[in-house]
């Protein structure tokens, strides 16, 4: 099991505000693992370091040994907060756009999802729901073959019989060479697909574990135990 | 299959218990093959880094084998898993027991109530 993402010592500043406090952490290939935060605990912020979008103030982050940029673009499949996608598309342009955009792309996988999920390819994403333009992004992410997918909140938008159709992807196309590191609150619909957990406070690691060390220490679920930490 | 995993227990245990009690009840027998580790890993919605963990227990204790390219075997051996299966049932009928007699029952109370309970 080599390592596939490396933080160090990471500080971001927004002026006056300190998004990341500092942080460090290395994980390793094969595991599923959960960025779990209050809001504004800065989880997004470290998710967009990891890709390049934001330059930290101080220390470093290496994916498979580089640094953020064109290198390792291909390596990583990002889904943003946020949809990004061009609205006047059909998803059946925006599959073959990222088609030809990645290499590692699978059109196959990517359609038989979207037949799978019952999202008619002729539609044009302005007409898609919420939830199926969520559906949309996040087929398009993991239909590339990449060592690290970086899902920012991917089932937020969608309802539990989807969302459990979403987890069964994700361990479907799990594979021992890649990991994914996944922010959500939905904490209790997703814990038990993650080997591990990073609690993330004011832009500081409070807990990094795997979630049965959690289970066993402390006799409740990950997402009993969260409730605990970040109590008001 | 149902896995009913409890959320406040490590779930590498669970999944043990789950193919131990498959095994003691005779559902799987010697020489039986297990589901793949994804399979088992989509039919209870957990990661298969956690199955690998389980069934590489499991084979430690001498329950399962594995065969390299083909999958995993249950074993000869099965007193593990009927020890396994002994200490659920023993672990479950002191929490119901416990739970009666919070209610106010005794023992030969609980007795009566069995012997008469019946179904729907």
């Amino acid at each position: 099991m080599g390592e596939i993402l490396s933080c160090v010592n990471l500080t971001k500043r927004f002026g006056a505000v300190t998004a990341l406090d500092n942080l460090s952490l290395t994980i390793d290939s094969g595991r599923i693992i959960g960025l779990l935060g209050p809001n504004g605990s800065g989880k997004t912020t470290l998710i967009k370091i990891i890709n390049g979008l934001l330059q930290p103030t101080s220390g470093s982050v290496y994916v498979e040994g580089d640094k953020p940029g064109a290198v390792t673009k291909p390596k990583v499949s990002y889904l943003p907060d946020i949809n990004y996608l061009n609205n006047w598309m059909t998803v059946e342009q925006i599959v073959a756009m990222f088609n030809d955009f990645y290499t590692d792309f699978r059109p196959e996988l990517a359609y038989d999802m979207i037949n799978r999920l019952g999202i008619d390819k002729k539609q044009r994403l302005k007409t898609l729901s919420k939830g199926n333009k969520e559906k949309v992004s996040l087929i398009l992410v993991m239909s590339r073959n990449a060592k690290l997918y970086v899902l920012d909140e991917p089932i937020a938008g969608v309802d539990p019989a989807t969302r459990d159709y979403i987890i069964n992807t994700i361990i479907n196309n799990y594979n021992p060479g890649a990991s994914v590191l996944i922010s959500t609150h939905l904490i209790s619909d997703i814990e038990s697909v993650l080997d591990e957990v990073i609690f993330i406070k004011n832009g500081s690691i409070v807990m990094h574990d795997t979630v049965d060390n959690i289970r066993s220490q402390h006799n409740m679920s990950v997402d009993d135990l969260f409730r605990e930490v970040f109590k008001w | 299959m149902k896995w009913l995993l409890d959320k406040k227990r490590p779930i590498c245990p669970q999944i043990c218990e789950k193919l131990c009690v498959l095994i003691a009840s005779g559902e799987l027998k010697a020489g039986d093959r297990l589901m793949s580790v994804r399979d088992v890993a989509l039919s209870a919605g957990v990661t298969p880094n956690t199955v690998q963990k389980s069934f590489e227990q499991l084979e430690q204790q001498g329950v399962i084998y594995s065969i390299r390219g083909s999958g995993w075997y249950v074993s000869d051996n099965s007193r593990i898993a009927r020890d396994t299966l002994d200490r659920l049932v023993h672990d479950k009928t002191v929490s119901y027991l416990n739970d009666m007699q919070s209610l106010g029952l005794d023992k030969r109370d609980i007795i009566e109530i069995i012997k008469e309970f019946r179904y729907g």
